[in-house]
């Protein structure tokens, strides 16, 4: 390693190219870290130093800010994800109840992966559907009036 | 004759399947060689019929709902599509007492239009606030703000026209509108709808706002959980733009204005305005110290106007028809609508927009129609989150500001979140907490610290430990959060949480009850 970044190399980079579409703006961390992990699938850690370096900032600030805000993972996803609400319009519906039997039906806990790596599990607060709880975010996909059948159906259609 | 037919585009309709009735009206149409147009509009919020579809008639639009994918045959065979009947069927919307009998300024529009047509928009008195505000100076505008006695729709209840004027007597060579869109409060999503179903009424407020203060740049921040509400407002935003409604020289005059979505990424805490500032501005949402406050010295060191998404989108009305107008409705000092949230164990829930006043009996059980499991109401979460519970037979309060501000509740964003009686209310205390200490940012100890202790606490006083030794602690250690905070995620935890000790002291001692018979 020389440290020079080579042309090449730059256009490997999808960090790199992201932070030059987003103008190296320091603003436009988030942004940035958001369109990473959109195409990646998490943000890698080995990318942070790259994006520090591009915006000019310390490591340490953006370790910061990729590790203060729940959505962003350091580690590899599963394809799918199943967020979860766990506010208290979908409390006073049965949410709890939801929670457990998602939880039995997938063989994980909230944050966790099922074993064959193709749904991870996460809690959210708040989906705005709160007239029609409990709600889920599937990928990007709103699902509301959830219930027990409906969500082994919806789960057992992600391939 | 082409039948023309509305299904919403709205999240809590596609969360239900609209798309696919979409999909199956489509293909219906066609095998039966019926002309169709299909219109996504906004929804009408009415949530529990969605999917709400409407078909146009000679008399004005028939409705049907809820319907699902299954009911589109059964609706072509009965002749829908022509306004006959059929067993969803609802008449004609506008006769419908559920809407009749709403206040709608800022939620005129909704159902109506198609919400990225520019000339939808403006057919029904889209830009007409705008186009008066061109003419006017900003001290002007601001005048019209402050005669309508606007306050803040985030919560907080700030008068809007004060923060203006002090942004607009600001000398700065750049200042800022923020839009507050991180609805985070659990019960709410009036914000939602207006980005997902109205999204030039808060492009025009804010450029309203920019006109009326001097700055020429602003941002939205929307929370990542609003996928659809994004894509919406970035749709809007290019339209507008295209339409010269935003961007240099708006309609030919030397007015600019430029807009900026920004994302979240799940951190309840940026519904604060100073930690939402940070965040825009790259870092992790962690809230600042107040003095400066944010319209002086707000976003990049700039004075900004912060204003939340209901704030901003009664702009356009207010300078379309005068502050008096918006005046007119309320009580007190509680000026204007507010459109109110009906959420959790509601059996008609949805958004009611109404002037201030209303009780939460006649919007519970006039509009709501009781709960859904039909059991009785027990417990009422009015403002969010950090809004207090209400007892299930003391609704006849009246939602304004400061009637609930003397109950020591607060009506906040509007949303109004329904238990039945089969709510553990030790659980609901004990679940503010834990959500105060996932959400924390951490700057402050009362917060940071005071949210996990109380969490265990409750525990403990759940077990039957040392219960009203514990209770008196978990008194005082809320009187400290509520002192100590730096802002209202530790300050306001404790309203939750002692409103459930207070009201429903029998769900914390039940194990000693069990324990002691």
């Amino acid at each position: 390693m020389t440290g020079k970044t080579t042309l090449l190399e730059f256009a490997k980079s999808p960090a790199e190219a992201i932070c030059a579409a987003h103008g190296n703006k320091p603003d436009a961390l988030l942004e940035i870290l958001h369109d990473l992990q959109h195409e990646v699938g998490h943000v890698p850690e080995n990318t942070l130093p790259i994006i520090a370096k591009a915006l000019n900032l310390s490591r340490a600030e953006v370790y910061g800010v990729a590790t203060f805000y729940h959505d962003f993972h350091l580690k590899p996803q599963a394809k799918h994800s199943i967020k979860l609400c766990r506010a208290e319009a979908c409390q006073s519906m049965g949410g709890r109840e939801l929670q457990a039997m998602v939880e039995k039906f997938l063989n994980t806990k909230m944050g966790g992966t099922t074993a064959d790596n193709r749904i991870t599990l996460e809690a959210t607060y708040c989906l705005g559907l709160c007239a029609s709880a409990p709600a889920m975010l599937v990928d990007d996909k709103p699902v509301a009036r959830v219930n027990a059948k409906k969500f082994e159906k919806l789960a057992g259609e992600l391939a | 004759m082409t039948a023309k037919i509305y299904i919403p585009r709205d999240s809590s309709a596609k969360a239900v399947g609209a798309d696919e009735v979409a999909t199956a009206i489509a293909a219906e149409a066609a095998k039966r060689k019926i002309s169709v147009q299909i219109i996504r509009n906004s929804s009408r919020g009415m949530a529990w019929l969605e999917t709400f579809v409407e078909v146009e008639t000679p008399k004005g639009r028939v409705g049907y709902g809820p319907v699902e994918a299954s009911d589109v045959a059964s609706l072509f065979d009965a002749g829908f599509h022509i306004g006959k009947s059929h067993t969803l069927g609802h008449g004609l919307v506008e006769a419908l007492s559920y809407l009749k009998n709403q206040e709608r300024l800022t939620f005129a529009r909704a159902g109506i239009t198609d919400p990225v047509s520019i000339s939808d928009y403006q057919a029904h008195g889209g830009f007409a606030g705008l186009a008066n505000a061109l003419k006017l100076s900003g001290a002007a505008i601001v005048a019209e703000v402050s005669e309508s006695g606007l306050r803040g729709r985030g919560g907080a209840g700030f008068p809007t026209g004060i923060k203006w004027k002090t942004v607009h007597d600001a000398k700065a060579d750049q200042k800022y509108i923020c839009c507050n869109a991180d609805e985070g409060d659990s019960g709410t999503f009036a914000d939602r709808m207006v980005m997902e179903g109205d999204p030039f009424m808060l492009i025009e407020g804010m450029t309203i706002a920019g006109i009326a203060v001097g700055a020429t740049k602003g941002y939205v921040y929307i929370r990542s959980e609003y996928p659809d509400a994004i894509a919406t407002m970035k749709e809007a935003i290019a339209v507008a733009s295209k339409g010269n409604w935003l961007g240099d020289n708006i309609q030919g005059t030397d007015k600019s204005f430029h807009l900026e979505v920004r994302r979240g990424a799940g951190a309840y805490i940026c519904g604060e305005e100073t930690a939402m500032l940070e965040s825009i501005e790259g870092k992790r949402g962690m809230v600042r110290a107040k003095p400066p406050i944010p319209a002086l010295q707000g976003l990049f060191g700039k004075p900004t106007v912060i204003n939340n998404v209901l704030s901003l989108a009664a702009v356009p009305y207010i300078l379309a028809h005068g502050g008096t107008a918006y005046k007119n409705f309320g009580m007190g000092r509680s000026r204007g609508t507010l459109p109110f949230q009906l959420a959790g164990n509601i059996k008609q829930g949805g958004l009611v927009e109404k002037a201030f006043g209303i009780s939460l009996s006649a919007l519970i059980n006039e509009f709501g129609g009781g709960t859904y499991s039909g059991r009785p109401v027990r417990a009422v979460q009015v403002g969010g989150p950090l809004g207090s519970y209400v007892r299930g037979d003391k609704l006849d309060m009246a939602m304004d500001y400061e009637s609930f501000a003397a109950a020591n509740a607060m009506v906040g964003h509007g949303g109004v979140v329904v238990f039945d009686d089969t709510v553990d209310m030790a659980q609901q205390a004990r679940f503010a907490m834990e959500f105060c200490a996932i959400e924390s940012c951490g700057k402050c100890t009362p917060c940071r610290i005071g949210s996990t202790r109380g969490a265990e606490t409750i525990d403990k006083i759940v077990a039957g430990e040392n219960v009203s030794a514990n209770l008196t602690l978990l008194e005082d250690l809320c009187q400290t959060m509520t002192d100590g905070s730096l802002c209202a995620m530790g300050g306001l935890t404790p309203m939750p949480v002692m409103s459930a000790v207070k009201q429903f002291p029998e769900d914390f001692t039940r194990h000693t009850r069990i324990a002691a018979e």
